[in-house]
Order: structure tokens, then sequence, then C-alpha cells
């Protein structure tokens, strides 16, 4: 990593005839390519500030709908930020809709990126197979798999709601959660197992007082990804909510008769919270190098 | 994951003698299996069922369908919503090039220069997706919307004539499928630049390559499977998407995603949606399949 942030100024020391030259592109590229760097940050940064903005947003006129306009400041939607019934069931619904698959993804899903680490075709076969599906499960257009999903349970007569919907959300967590834990598992020492191993302790106890916890950042990083997913998850949700209606649901359902400023209100609570924890993430992985 | 432990290595002698053979020799398979069933039974099945329902016919009336192994049902689809096809990959490939030309340079930043500050980048790349996918298109609406903050603006110092107008253009499209697909591309081609081993590079220049031939000779051909990993991973859900034609394109230019959604939730015509949905799939896979042909089947994964 260190080599990666030295400039290769020393090494071009050699070339007289071209230093110059390629030296002053250098320099070119040095301030030109921060500048445009920052810019696409701008850039994407951009629409979550006019989110933020728009939370602020005061309403004229009796229908209590956001305008493309600028009206003025208020705080009035913070405070009534749980005024529109439908709106507060719907985010509620998605928290709890994401909590219940996070979990069951996160174990299932580490329990699959174990098996695929430690174990090789002699001893697991359809390994290989294993691996296709989850890549293909992650390349698939996720309105391809919705549209199938929502055929299997209009076959099976199966009722659609918040039953359907963990089904769905953990499936297509699963392999990223899979993926995000065997990358971080790359470097794992099994010498720390075998040695629990030699102190007596059993198969359990090893892998609940050694092997677990020395997982447990990669663990969490795939929870927070199946999370993240599930939170946001709309073409799936859409073709299998029925009754119960996500938050990501209801806000595209809205767009047809116009937006509650509470849902800027909750997209920004949304994004403080996911932001807060990124943060927390990246002190957390630079106090433990 | 190749530094694994062979299991036949002498080291796995030490492994564990509490529990027989049994326990141990079905352990990847009781590992793997409720991850793997979850997956079948509502991953592989569903596609397999609907690659079936896209086969049959089904009588309007009833909606009862019956296996007639209508092969002829994929081709007309895809003669029926020619159009739509047509705009999806229009959009879609669009979006997805403009992706590639924002990102390359930030990546390239970031993996070159980014120094300590690599990790705070790489989140400011993927600060869009801690906003939920609505929220951020409908965000889209209000920056282009006639009466929004920006083209107000711009207005009223008579920088745009009032008539301009980009929502519900094919412009307003594809400026919110690159906003929502931008860290798709961005991130595999750091990816693919943070790996490229310096020393190379410096040998390339001890041997008097200029900035730009290393660059174009050393850097580029390196990143090649890195873009078309890029490339896929955006093209491919930006195909499929229609909240963005919904929400900023307007009534006109439909998404083949649109008409999927509709077959599906407002026709109800299941065996119509199956071959469309087959037909989204085929493109995709013919993606894949080329990737792998070209650049060795594993290389994708190591982007995802």
């Amino acid at each position: 990593m260190t080599l990666l942030d030295e400039t290769p100024a020393s090494s071009e020391m050699d070339a007289v005839a071209s230093a110059a030259v390629a030296r002053k592109r250098h320099h070119w590229a040095r301030a030109v390519l921060p500048t445009y760097s920052w810019l696409v940050i701008a850039y994407l940064v951009f629409p979550i500030a006019i989110m933020i903005m728009y939370s602020f947003n005061k309403v004229i006129g009796g229908l209590q709908l956001v305008s493309f306009s600028w009206n003025g400041f208020t705080t009035q939607w913070y405070h009534q930020w749980s005024s529109v019934p439908g709106l507060t069931a719907a985010f509620w619904l998605s928290i709890r809709l994401a909590i219940v698959s996070t979990i069951l993804a996160t174990i299932v899903g580490t329990l699959l990126a174990v098996a695929l680490v430690r174990y090789h075709p002699p001893r697991f076969r359809g390994k290989t197979a294993v691996e296709q599906v989850l890549f293909l499960n992650i390349a698939a257009p996720e309105i391809v798999m919705g549209a199938s999903l929502l055929g299997l349970f209009v076959t099976l007569n199966i009722n659609r709601g918040f039953l359907t919907l963990v089904l769905a959300h953990v499936m297509f967590s699963i392999a990223y959660v899979t993926v995000t834990v065997r990358a971080r598992m790359a470097g794992f020492d099994r010498a720390l197992e075998e040695a629990a191993y030699d102190l007596g302790a059993t198969p359990l106890v090893t892998f609940t007082r050694v092997t677990l916890p020395l997982i447990m950042p990669g663990v969490l990083a795939g929870a927070l990804m199946a999370f993240a997913l599930s939170i946001d998850d709309f073409v799936t949700s859409n073709f299998l909510s029925g009754s119960s209606v996500p938050f990501p649901v209801w806000v595209y359902g809205a767009t047809r008769v116009g937006i509650p400023p509470q849902v800027f209100v909750f997209g920004t609570a949304i994004f403080a919270v996911g932001i807060g924890f990124a943060i927390l993430s990246i002190f957390m992985a630079k106090k433990k190098i | 994951m190749e530094r694994a432990v062979p299991p036949d290595s002498p080291r796995g002698v030490t492994q564990p003698r509490t529990r027989g053979g049994w326990g141990k020799r079905l352990a990847p398979y009781l590992l793997s299996m409720p991850a793997g069933l979850w997956l079948v039974l509502l991953f592989i099945v569903p596609l397999g069922a609907m690659l079936v329902m896209s086969l049959e016919t089904c009588s309007p009336a009833t909606g009862a369908c019956v296996m007639t192994w209508h092969w002829g049902e994929l081709p007309s689809v895809v003669s029926l919503y020619r159009g739509q096809f047509l705009t999806s990959f229009y959009f879609s490939i669009a979006a997805t090039l403009v992706d590639l030309v924002i990102s390359f340079p930030i990546a390239y930043w970031i993996a070159f220069h980014g120094g300590r500050r690599k990790n705070f980048f790489l989140l400011m790349l993927l600060v869009p997706f801690f906003v939920s996918f609505i929220i951020r298109t409908l965000v889209w609406e209000f920056v282009l919307s006639n009466n929004g903050v920006v083209l107000h603006t711009l207005k009223n110092f008579h920088l745009l004539p009032h008539g301009f107008h980009v929502l519900g253009t094919g412009f307003a499209v594809v400026a919110g499928l690159a906003y929502n697909y931008l860290p798709f591309t961005a991130l595999p081609l750091y990816v693919a630049l943070e790996r490229i081993d310096y020393r190379v590079l410096e040998a390339a220049y001890d041997l008097y390559a200029t900035r730009r031939a290393g660059f174009m000779r050393v850097i580029l051909p390196l990143t090649v499977p890195g873009i078309f990993a890029a490339f896929l991973l955006t093209f491919i859900p930006a195909f499929g998407d229609y909240v963005n034609q919904q929400i900023l394109g307007g009534t006109a230019n439909t998404m083949i995603g649109t008409v999927v959604q509709n077959e599906f939730l407002v026709n109800l015509d299941y065996a119509g949606g199956a071959s469309l949905s087959a037909v989204l799939l085929a493109i995709s896979l013919l993606g894949i399949f080329l990737y792998a042909r070209l650049l060795g089947s594993r290389t994708i994964e190591q982007y995802l």
C-alpha cells in the first residue's frame, strides 16, 4: 500500500529526454485529478443535500405535499414526522423486515461462507455449482428474480405479505453476505483453531470462542450489507408486497399522487443513521490495524 | 481462499477426534445446506418455473395455462416490444458509458493518490447508497424540475431559455440511471486499478516509457477485465430498471422493465411477462458468458 502512495518522480530522474515533459504532465495531473474527483464527489452528494433541504421546505396550500418550488424554511415536518399514518406504518414495516431478513441471511450466509473457505472438491462436491449459483444470484436482473418469485407464489397460491417479503429479502441477501464474509476470511489462520482442539475444546466451543470472534468483522460487514439491501429494496418488494407495504413501495406509490414532506424527513433520518454506522466502522477498522 | 490448508495435509491429522467420521464428512454439506436450500427453492426453482411458463399458453378468460412448448412466444414478444427493448438498450448503454467516463479518473485517483484517506473517498463514492433508491430518483425529479432550485435559478439569471425543460425527456432518464448506478461502475474500476502492481509501472518508466505510454500500454490493458466487469455490473441492472423512467421520463420512452411490471401486476398476463423476463435474463447471461469466454470465468467474482 505504501508503494502506491509514492510519486514516481524518483524513477523518472534518469529519463533525461522525457523527464521535463513527463513532470510537467504530472503536475498538471496532480492539480486536475483532485479537482475533478472532488467535483464528482460533489455531484454524488448534491442530490442528498437537496433531499435534506426539501425536508425543511414550507408547504403552501391546503394539501400537505412537497412542491418543487422553495417556499421557506420550517422544521414543522420534523415535529410532525409521524402524522402520515400509511408512511409511518410502511417505515416500521421496512425496519422489522430488514431486521428479520438480516438476521436470517447473516446466519445462513456465514455458514455457507465457512463451508466455501474450508472445504474443497474432494470433500465438498458441488462447490463449483454453489459458487455459480451465488454469482448468478448477484448478476441476474432484480426484476427477473422478483417476477419469477411472484409467479411461484401465485402458482402455489401463497398469499403475499410479510412472510413472502422475508423469504425474498433473505434470498437476495445471502450471496452478498457470503461473498463479504468469505473475502474477510481469506487470511484466516487455522492454526488458532487447531490450538483450541489440542487444548481439548469441542468443535462447538472452538467455533463460538475462537472462529466466530475472529471472523466477526466480516460477519458484521455482511450483516450491514444485508440490512442496507433490504431496507432499500424496491423492485422485488413491489412484486411481493401485497397488503403489507414497505417504505420504498409506499413512496413509489405516493409519487403518483404527491409526496408528503415527511418522506424526506425519513430519508434524511435513514441517511444520517447509515452514514453514522459507516463512519463508526471506518474508525473501528483504523483502531484495530 | 487458496491459502487454506488442503484437507489431506499433515496438519489435518490434528483435527478433532471427538466426533465420528459421519459428522466430519457431512460438515461441508451441513454448513451449506440452509443457504443452498433457500437459494434452490426461492431462486433456482422460480427461475426454472418462469422459463417453463414462458413456453406455456394461457387462456385470457380462465387464466389457466397449458404447456405448449411455444418457443415462438420468445421472438414474438421481442418484436412486439421492440421499441421498448431498444429504448432500454440506448438509455442503459448511454448511462453506462457516462458512468465509465465519469468514474475512471476518480477511481484512478483514489487507487494511486488516495493515500491514507482511501477509505474516506470510497465511502464518498458509496454515499448515494445511504439514501433509498426511490428517494434518490425522486430527488432528481426535484433537481431537474422546471420550478426546482437548479433550473429555476439558471432561468432567473437568463442562463437558460424560459421554455427549457429536462423532466420527461430521455436525457432525464439517462441522468437518473447514471447517478443511481455510478457506484456499480466506480468500485470495480477501483478494485482493478488498486490491484495493479506499481513495480510493473516503474519498470515501464525505467525503460523510458512516457507517462502516456505507461498509461496506455500498462495501466489500461491491466484494467480491461475491471472495465468489462464495471460495464456488466452497471448495464445489467440499468437495462431492467423502470423506476427512473417512470419517475423522470414521463409517458414516452417506456423501458422494457415497465412492460414486465405491468404484465405481472396490471394485466396479470403471467405467460407474457415470463417470456419477457426470460429474454431479459438471456441478455444478461449473454453478457456474463461473453465475459467468461474472453477473460476467464473466475475473474468477474473478484469485482463483486
